[in-house]
């Protein structure tokens, strides 16, 4: 069973480095030739591309993740949504970021059982504090078979 | 960009991406750092109780993405945001396509809402979603 009383809680503070040659990578294994994300000196980065926080995210990030106790033989990824307050991040730039659990809730399965899904934010801002970009990840959790 | 029809009901034209290969899912695991066996390790796929390896949800996202910031350019992109429903298997091909649901200003800018989605050859649907990009100009509301 996922751990409500995770809501509201935060994971560490953290500094993401936007790479130009992380962000070429990124846009040619997602099917890219756009000259914006390969040929620009200052490229700007891919919708998806604050996915790779994952390298960025120091090892007790995890905690947060473990003290879900989501089940991971029944754990989907349900949905991904990333925002931009303005143009998305160029190479060059660095973003300071944080996650929090943003909400928990459940439903009930069609297969019977209780889903439950968790919301997971991470807010990335500049040097002055600002929100430049946001990533919310929602993971389900299968009902239990019974 | 304003090279296309941009109002209310306007379609993007549809892209085909594939057939997906398992390198291309080692290139995006490699890429996104999301290491999960299932997508390469076929002997884990297996005692999991799948067939064999299956697609990154994210990697089917990322080239929703693609298709559609090659056509509404790759800075104007808003939000992005898209539900994973279908598995995708090696040897799919999958086909996207975009459409206008709304035009408006936001953040002292002109904007477009589009839904978009990404489907499999027996017309399944592997991810559906919705997109903001910021236009050049307004397009005309239908």
């Amino acid at each position: 069973m996922v751990n409500k009383d995770m809501v509201g809680r935060v994971g560490p503070k953290f500094d993401m480095v936007v790479e130009r040659g992380k962000v070429r990578e990124f846009a040619r294994a997602t099917g890219s030739d756009n000259a914006d994300y390969l040929d620009d000196s200052e490229a700007v980065s891919p919708p998806t591309f604050l996915t790779t926080v994952a390298f960025w995210q120091p090892p007790e990030a995890g905690d947060l993740y473990r003290q879900l106790d989501i089940d991971l033989r029944r754990l989907l990824h349900g949905e991904q949504e990333f925002v931009f307050l303005r143009e998305p991040p160029r190479a060059g730039t660095v973003l300071h970021a944080q996650t929090i659990v943003e909400e928990i809730y459940e439903k009930e399965g069609k297969r019977g059982g209780v889903m439950a899904f968790v919301v997971m934010r991470t807010d990335f801002t500049d040097d002055d504090g600002a929100v430049v970009a946001q990533s919310r990840s929602t993971a389900i959790e299968t009902g239990a078979r019974s | 960009m304003s090279a296309h029809d941009l109002s209310v009901g306007a379609e993007l034209p549809t892209r085909t991406f594939g057939p997906l290969t398992r390198t291309d899912f080692v290139r995006y695991q490699g890429a996104s750092g999301d290491f999960n066996p299932i997508h390469h390790d076929e002997e884990f796929a297996r005692s999991a109780g799948f067939e064999t390896v299956f697609s990154v949800g994210m990697l089917q996202a990322g080239l929703l993405a693609t298709y559609c910031t090659d056509v509404l350019g790759a800075a104007n992109i808003r939000r992005f945001k898209v539900q994973f429903r279908e598995q995708v298997w090696p040897g799919d091909r999958l086909t996207a396509y975009g459409r206008v649901t709304r035009v408006y200003e936001a953040d002292e800018e002109p904007r477009v809402d589009l839904e978009i989605t990404m489907t499999r050859e027996n017309g399944g649907v592997a991810i559906k979603g919705e997109a903001t990009f910021a236009t050049d100009e307004l397009g005309t509301d239908a």
